[in-house]
C-alpha cells in the first residue's frame, strides 16, 4: 500500500481545503471553503510566497495528482454505486434461503458460498452494504460535524463556553450504549437507517468533540494565531482559516475509524433487537452471526468483514490524503 | 491552577446530578421490571405489587429519585433483584475492571505509542502498510471473534494461558483479556500519533533541534512525540469509560465478573438500583480523567495555561 | 525532566504489572475427587420456594432431599422422605416422614419442617415467586390474596398432626397431587431458616447429600460431600465446586482446556466439533422443555375459525427436521405432541399426536392459509426477547421456512424485544398482533403440568389467552380422577381439544446437553436438563 510523499510544491499554508463530502471536518472544511475560497491570499506569516492561486484550489491541485486519493475516491464511488444498485452486480434475492444449505462453501454461482441460515453471502455483502454504507459514513459526518463544532467553539473561547460546552459532553458520556439503544430506539418503529444513524450520533459526538476541543486548545497557542489576532482578525476568521485546518487531523484520523465501528455498533443494537428492523440485510448484522461459527464457517464471517475492511481502508487512504494536501508542514 | 481545579471539581456537582437523573429516567422509561422476574409465567398480581412495594416502584418517579439520592449519600446503593446489595456487587466488579483497565490503557499507551512512532517515522514503508493493515482486521472482525479465536489458540491448543479468567482476576491473568479490550483503541492510537507525529515532524521546533545538532533519538522523544501527545491523550481520555463500562465483551468471552457484565445484566434486568449505582461511580471516573487529561495538556505544551 | 518521568512512570507501571502478577494465580479447584462444574448466577435468593430457574434449582437439587425425589432416569415421582401418603378423596392426604433423616445442622426433619416451610412459601409478605404452586391447599387465598392484604399467616389446610405426620387438605380434588411433591419449592426448612435468615442465605442449610462449604456471591460455590447424609443417594464424590460463568462457549472452552470439569449446556455453535472436541465425553439427552409458538387469542384476528386453518397451515410451512438437524444439530427433536418424551407413554406422552399438522407440507400449508382468509395482516410477525438465548436464530430459520412454503419473502419476519421484561409486559398488556416464543421448562414431570397451567382458562401461563370449555371440563374431571390410567387418559383427551385447534404449534422438544473431561466417570443429565452429581465419580 503505497502511502504518498511528502509534498514539496510551494503554496498557500494553512488554507481550508475542499473535501469530497466524505468525513465530517472535512466536509465542516469545505463549506466554509466555499465562502472563503475567493478571498486571496490572508495573513500568512512565516509562509513562503505562492502563486496567486485560491486555498481551495491548491489543496484540490494536490489531491488530484495523489494516486492515493484518487484509488480510494475510486473505491468509494463504487462502494455509493452498489449500495444505490446492488442488483447491477448481484442479481439474486438475498431473503431468499434454504437452510439445507447452511454453512456451506463455494459452488457455481455462489462464489462466496452460504451463511448459516443458507443464504448466499455474495447477494447479502453486495446487498448490505446500502445499509452500512449509508449508517457508516452518514453517522461518522453527523458525529465530526456535531462535535468538530462543539469540541471547537468550547476549545477556542474557553472559560463559561468551554465550563457548559464540556459538561453537557460529559453527562452525555454517561449514557451507555446499550441502555441507549433499549430507551430510545425501541419506541422507534420506522424501519428505515435514519433512527440508528441520529442515535449515533447522539451518543458518538461527544468522543469528537473532546479530540476536536484539545486540538484547538494547541493550536490556539500558535504564534501565527496570535500574530492574526494581533492584525485584528476576527474570531470567526481565525478560528476558521487559521485554527480549524490545523485541528483537523486528529479529527480524520479518529473519524474515519470509527467509521468502520459505526457499522459494527448497527449490529450491536440490531442484535440487542433495536437496530434495522428485520428482515434487513448488513454487512454488520452478517458479521455477527457468523461471528459465533467462525471455527465452523469462517468463509461467512470473512466476506463482510472483508468489505467493511475495504470501506474503512478507502475512508482511512482519502483522510490521509486531504490531512496531507491540508498541512501546510509538509510542503 | 489551584483555582481552575477548584472550579472543575465545583463544576462535578451539576453533571453528577444531571447524569444521575437522566440515568435514572432512561431505566423507569423502559418500564415495568417485574414482570421479568416471575420467569415464562406472569407473576401473581399479590406477588407482583408486594415486589414493586419493596423494590420502591410503586412511588412517582421524582419521589424514587429523592429517596434513591437520600440513600446514596448515607452509602446505602440499594439491592439488585437477586437480594445482593448493589454496594456488594461494586465492590467485587470495580476492583477487576479497574484492573483489566490499567492493563488495557497501559497496552494502548507502550504498543500503540510504539507503533504509531514507528509508523510515522516510516511512512509508505512496509512496516507502516503492515500495522495500517492489521489495523484494518482489528476494526472489521468483532472483538468476539479476536477473543475468541485468542482464547482458542492460546488457552486450548498452545496452553499459555487458562481460556478464562479465575475469579481472583491477577493482572498476569489480564494481559489477554486487555489486550483484546485494547485492540480497538490500539488502532486509534497508532493511527493518532502517527499522523500527529507526521504532522510535527516538520514543525519548526524540530527543524531547530535537528539543526542544533541533537541526536535523532532525543529529538524524536522530547521534541517531537512530546507535542504529538496530544490528540492520544484526549482520545486515552475519552476511551476510559468506554473500556471501564463498555467490556461486555471482553469480560464475558474471559468470564470476568467486572463492570461492564454487571451493568448490562442491570439494564437487561431494568434494575435502576444496579445501573444508577455503576453509571454513578463511572461519571466520577470520567470527570477525574478529563480532568487530568486537561492538566497533562499544560504539561505535554507549556504554551497551554490554566488561569 | 519531563520525558525522564513520563518514562519513569511508564516503567513503573509495567514493573507494577509485572510485580502484581506473580503474587496471583493458584487455588484452582481443590484436591481430591472433588469436581467442578460450570454454573449461572441464581437470579433469586437460594430459598426453595423463591427460585424458579434452573441455576438456582441446581443447587436446591444438591442440599435438599423432599417428600419425593423424581427419578433421573425414568422421572417416576418416587418416596423420598415420604414413608406414606394417604388419601381416599383425592383431596385430604395423611402424610409421615421417615424417621432418622436430619438436616445437616444436626436438626431432625420433622412435620413441622415441611409445615413451617410451606406457610412461608405461601405467605404473600415473603414474596415467594413459586407461592403458586401452594394454591391448591386450603387457605391460600388467605395467606396470598390477590389484591388487598393477608387475614391469615398459615394455611388452614395444613396440620401438625404427630411428629412424623401432617395433613394436607386441598381446596379441590388434586389426584397427581403427592406427585408434584418433587419440585424443589416443597422442600423442608430448618428452624434456622426462620430464626437466622440472612446467615442462612449466606449459606443455606438442607437435607440433600451436599452441604454448602462455602459461597462467594457472583463468583462460585464449593459444596462438600456430607459425610453423614442418611438417605439411599450418597455422593459418590468429595464434593462439587460450581463456578460462575457468563457465558457457556467460556466453559466449554474452559473444559477443553482441562480448567472445568463438567459444562452442562454446550453452546449451539460448538455442536458441530464437540464430539471430535470432546472425543465423545458428550450427552444429548431428552429433558422436559417444549418450545412453542403462542398465538394472541385476545384479538379477533387471531380467534376465529379461519385462524384455526391458518395456524395449522403455518405449522405445517415449519421444517422443523431440518431446523433441528442444521441448527441444533440433533440437541432439539421435532416435537409431535404438546407434551414431553421424558414423561414416557404411561406418563401421558404420544408421539405423533399432532400428526400432518407437524410435517412439513408446503403446499398444503399454502393451501390452508388460503383457506383460512391469509394471514392475518398479510404478514405475521414472531416476537421473541433478543437478550436471553439465541432465538433470533430460530426464529430467523422458521421464517424462512415459512416464507420458502408460502412463497412471498415478507410472509414472515422477526420481531425482536430488547428485554425479557419488556417481552413479558407486551405479553400480559396484550400488545402482541401475532404469534410470539414460548418454551415450557416442566416444573415436575406430569402430563398435568404441560397443559394446565398453559391453556386452561386463564391459568398463570396461558399467555395468549386461549379458552375452551371443553378442554377445562376435561382438566377438571382429570383432577378429580382418583385412578392413575383415568387420570392420564383424560388429560390426554384434553390435549386432543388443544391439537384439533392448533392452540399453540409446538416446534420441537429440548435436550440437555452436556460435555465433561476424562476425569469423570457416570456422568448423567436428570429430566430437568441438571447433572446428577451425586452419581459422578472422579478420578
Amino acid at each position: 500500500m503505497p502511502d504518498q510523499q511528502p509534498f514539496e510544491q510551494p503554496g498557500e499554508p494553512r488554507g481550508p481545503v475542499a473535501g469530497t463530502g466524505t468525513g465530517g471536518a472535512m466536509d465542516l472544511a469545505a463549506s466554509e471553503a466555499a465562502g472563503l475560497a475567493p478571498d486571496p491570499g490572508g495573513p500568512a506569516p512565516g509562509g513562503p510566497a505562492g502563486r496567486p492561486r485560491s486555498l481551495w484550489s491548491d489543496a484540490w491541485h494536490d489531491l488530484r495528482r495523489n494516486p492515493v486519493f484518487l484509488l480510494s475516491a475510486l473505491v468509494i464511488c463504487f462502494l455509493i454505486l452498489i449500495a444505490l444498485w446492488p442488483s447491477l452486480i448481484a442479481p439474486g434475492n438475498p431473503l431468499q434461503c434454504d437452510l439445507a444449505r447452511a454453512q456451506d462453501g463455494p459452488r457455481p454461482g455462489h462464489p462466496f458460498g452460504y451463511d448459516g441460515q443458507g443464504c448466499d453471502v455474495y447477494t447479502r455483502t453486495v446487498h448490505g452494504a446500502r445499509a452500512s454504507v449509508t449508517v457508516g459514513v452518514c453517522a461518522t459526518l453527523g458525529v465530526a460535524v456535531l462535535g468538530s463544532v462543539l469540541g471547537g467553539l468550547a476549545g477556542f473561547f474557553g472559560g463559561a463556553w468551554d465550563a457548559v460546552l464540556s459538561r453537557i459532553t460529559d453527562i452525555f458520556f454517561a449514557i451507555p450504549v446499550v441502555l441507549g439503544g433499549l430507551v430510545l430506539l425501541s419506541v422507534i418503529t420506522s424501519s428505515t437507517v435514519w433512527p440508528v444513524v441520529g442515535f449515533i450520533v447522539l451518543l458518538g459526538w461527544p468522543q469528537i468533540s473532546r479530540i476536536a476541543r484539545g486540538a484547538v486548545i494547541t493550536a490556539k497557542q500558535h504564534d501565527y494565531v496570535q500574530a492574526a489576532r494581533a492584525l485584528g482578525a476576527s474570531n470567526t476568521r481565525i478560528l476558521l482559516r487559521h485554527i480549524a485546518p490545523n485541528a483537523v487531523a486528529p479529527v480524520i484520523v479518529v473519524a474515519t475509524i470509527a467509521l468502520g465501528t459505526y457499522i459494527a455498533l448497527e449490529a450491536t443494537l440490531s442484535f440487542l433487537g433495536v437496530g434495522l428492523k428485520p428482515p434487513s440485510v448488513s454487512w454488520g448484522i452478517e458479521i455477527s452471526a457468523a461471528s459465533p461459527y467462525v471455527r465452523n464457517a469462517p468463509h461467512a464471517l470473512l466476506w463482510p468483514a472483508g468489505a467493511l475492511a475495504v470501506t474503512v481502508l478507502a475512508f482511512i487512504m482519502l483522510g490521509d490524503a486531504v490531512r496531507d494536501a491540508l498541512d501546510p508542514k509538509l510542503r | 491552577m489551584g483555582r481552575y481545579v477548584a472550579r472543575r471539581l465545583l463544576q462535578m456537582i451539576p453533571v453528577f446530578v444531571g447524569a444521575t437523573l437522566l440515568i435514572f429516567l432512561m431505566v423507569n422509561v423502559m418500564g415495568d421490571p417485574v414482570a421479568g422476574l416471575c420467569g415464562e409465567r406472569a407473576c401473581d398480581t399479590a406477588t407482583a405489587a408486594q415486589l414493586k412495594r419493596e423494590f420502591g416502584l410503586d412511588k412517582p418517579v421524582w419521589q424514587q429519585y429523592a429517596t434513591y439520592m437520600g440513600n446514596v449519600f448515607t452509602g446505602d446503593f440499594g439491592t439488585a433483584f437477586n437480594g445482593q446489595p448493589v454496594l456488594e456487587l461494586m465492590s467485587t466488579a470495580f476492583p477487576v475492571t479497574i484492573r483489566l483497565t490499567l492493563v488495557a490503557i497501559v497496552l494502548e499507551v507502550v504498543v500503540g505509542v510504539a507503533l504509531g512512532v514507528v509508523t510515522g517515522l516510516r511512512r509508505g514503508r512496509p512496516v507502516d502498510t503492515a500495522v495500517l493493515l492489521a489495523t484494518l482486521v482489528v476494526i472489521a472482525v468483532p472483538t468476539f471473534v479476536t477473543g475468541l479465536l485468542l482464547q482458542l489458540l492460546l488457552g486450548v491448543k498452545w496452553g499459555w494461558v487458562r481460556p478464562s479468567v479465575p475469579p481472583q482476576a491477577t493482572l498476569d491473568q489480564l494481559i489477554l483479556p486487555g489486550l483484546v479490550l485494547a485492540s480497538v483503541s490500539l488502532a486509534y492510537v497508532t493511527r493518532l500519533t502517527r499522523t500527529s507525529l507526521a504532522e510535527n515532524r516538520r514543525a519548526d521546533y524540530v527543524r531547530t533541534a535537528v539543526a542544533k545538532g541533537l541526536p535523532r533519538r532525543r529529538v524524536v522523544v522530547r521534541h517531537l512525540l512530546r507535542n504529538s501527545l496530544i490528540p492520544v491523550v484526549t482520545f486515552i481520555g475519552t476511551d476510559i469509560g468506554a473500556l471501564m463500562g463498555g467490556a461486555i465483551v471482553t469480560e464475558r468471552i474471559f468470564n470476568i465478573h467486572g463492570v461492564g457484565y454487571q451493568l448490562y445484566q442491570g439494564i437487561l434486568r431494568q434494575n435502576t438500583q444496579t445501573v444508577v449505582g455503576f453509571v454513578t461511580v463511572l461519571v466520577l471516573v470520567f470527570l477525574v480523567a478529563n480532568l487530568l487529561v486537561d492538566l497533562l495538556y499544560a504539561v505535554l505544551d507549556p504554551r497551554i495555561r490554566y488561569a | 525532566m519531563r520525558a525522564a518521568a513520563r518514562a519513569a512512570w511508564a516503567a513503573g507501571a509495567v514493573a507494577a504489572v509485572l510485580a502484581l502478577a506473580a503474587c496471583g494465580s493458584g487455588a484452582g479447584p481443590a484436591g481430591g475427587s472433588v469436581l467442578s462444574s460450570s454454573w449461572g448466577d441464581p437470579q433469586n435468593p437460594l430459598e426453595p420456594a423463591n427460585t424458579n430457574e434452573v441455576q438456582g434449582g441446581k443447587v436446591l437439587d444438591m442440599i435438599f432431599r423432599g417428600l419425593k425425589r423424581y427419578n433421573p432416569r425414568t422421572a417416576k415421582a418416587e418416596n423420598m422422605l415420604a414413608e406414606k401418603i394417604e388419601t381416599t378423596d383425592s383431596r385430604t392426604y395423611t402424610i409421615t416422614v421417615k424417621p432418622g433423616w436430619r438436616f445437616s445442622n444436626g436438626e431432625p426433619v420433622t412435620a413441622r419442617s415441611f409445615v413451617d416451610a410451606w406457610n412461608y412459601g405461601a405467605s404473600l409478605r415473603n414474596n415467594q415467586k413459586n407461592a403458586y404452586f401452594f394454591g391448591y391447599i386450603e387457605g391460600y387465598d388467605k395467606v396470598h390474596p390477590a389484591s388487598g392484604t393477608q387475614s391469615a399467616d398459615t394455611l388452614s389446610g395444613l396440620k401438625v398432626t404427630g411428629p412424623r405426620t401432617f395433613t394436607v387438605r386441598l381446596s379441590q380434588a388434586f389426584s397427581s397431587f403427592p406427585d408434584t411433591l418433587g419440585y424443589a419449592a416443597f422442600a423442608p426448612l430448618p428452624r434456622a431458616f426462620f430464626t437466622h435468615h440472612k446467615d442462612w442465605l449466606d449459606k443455606p442449610i438442607g437435607n440433600g447429600p451436599y452441604t454448602i462449604a462455602s459461597y462467594t456471591k457472583g463468583a462460585q460455590m464449593y459444596l462438600k460431600k456430607w459425610d453423614a447424609y442418611p438417605g439411599p443417594d450418597k455422593a459418590r464424590n468429595d464434593g462439587v465446586t460450581l463456578m460462575v460463568y457468563t457465558d457457556s462457549n467460556t466453559a466449554y472452552t474452559d473444559v477443553l482446556a482441562g480448567n472445568l470439569d463438567l459444562v452442562d449446556d454446550i453452546p449451539a455453535t460448538q455442536l458441530k466439533n464437540v464430539r471430535s472436541d470432546l472425543s465423545g465425553r458428550y450427552i444429548n439427552s431428552p429433558a422436559g422443555i417444549l418450545q412453542t409458538l403462542a398465538f394472541p387469542f385476545y384479538d379477533k384476528a387471531w380467534n376465529t375459525d379461519g385462524a384455526r386453518k391458518v395456524r395449522t397451515g403455518l405449522s405445517m410451512a415449519i421444517d422443523r427436521a431440518q431446523i433441528t438437524r442444521t441448527l441444533f444439530r440433533g440437541t432439539r427433536t421435532p416435537a409431535t405432541d404438546w407434551t414431553s418424551p421424558v414423561l414416557g407413554t404411561d406418563g401421558g406422552y404420544q408421539a405423533g399426536l399432532c400428526g400432518r399438522a407437524c410435517e412439513y407440507h408446503p403446499a398444503e400449508a399454502r393451501r390452508l392459509v388460503r383457506e383460512g382468509g391469509g394471514l392475518p395482516g398479510g404478514q405475521v410477525r414472531i416476537t421473541y426477547n433478543a437478550d436471553t438465548g439465541s432465538h433470533k436464530e430460530w426464529v430467523d430459520a422458521v421464517c424462512n421456512s415459512i416464507n420458502n412454503a408460502l412463497g412471498d419473502d415478507h410472509a414472515c419476519v422477526g420481531n425482536p424485544v430488547g428485554t425479557f421484561a419488556d417481552f413479558r409486559n407486551q405479553i400480559a398488556r396484550h400488545r402482541l398482533k401475532g404469534p410470539f416464543r414460548a418454551g415450557w421448562q416442566m416444573d415436575y414431570p406430569l402430563i398435568q403440568n404441560f397443559l394446565q397451567p398453559l391453556y386452561y382458562t386463564n391459568a398463570s401461563s396461558n399467555d395468549g389467552k386461549w379458552s375452551n370449555p371443553q378442554f377445562d371440563r376435561l382438566v377438571d374431571r382429570a383432577n378429580a380422577e382418583t385412578d392413575h390410567t383415568t387420570a392420564i387418559r383424560l388429560f390426554q383427551q384434553a390435549e386432543r381439544v388443544v391439537r384439533d385447534n392448533m392452540a399453540a404449534i409446538p416446534l420441537w422438544y429440548q435436550n440437555g446437553s452436556a460435555g465433561y473431561t476424562d476425569r469423570l466417570h457416570d456422568v448423567a443429565l436428570n429430566p430437568f436438563s441438571v447433572p446428577v452429581y451425586d452419581e459422578i465419580r472422579v478420578g
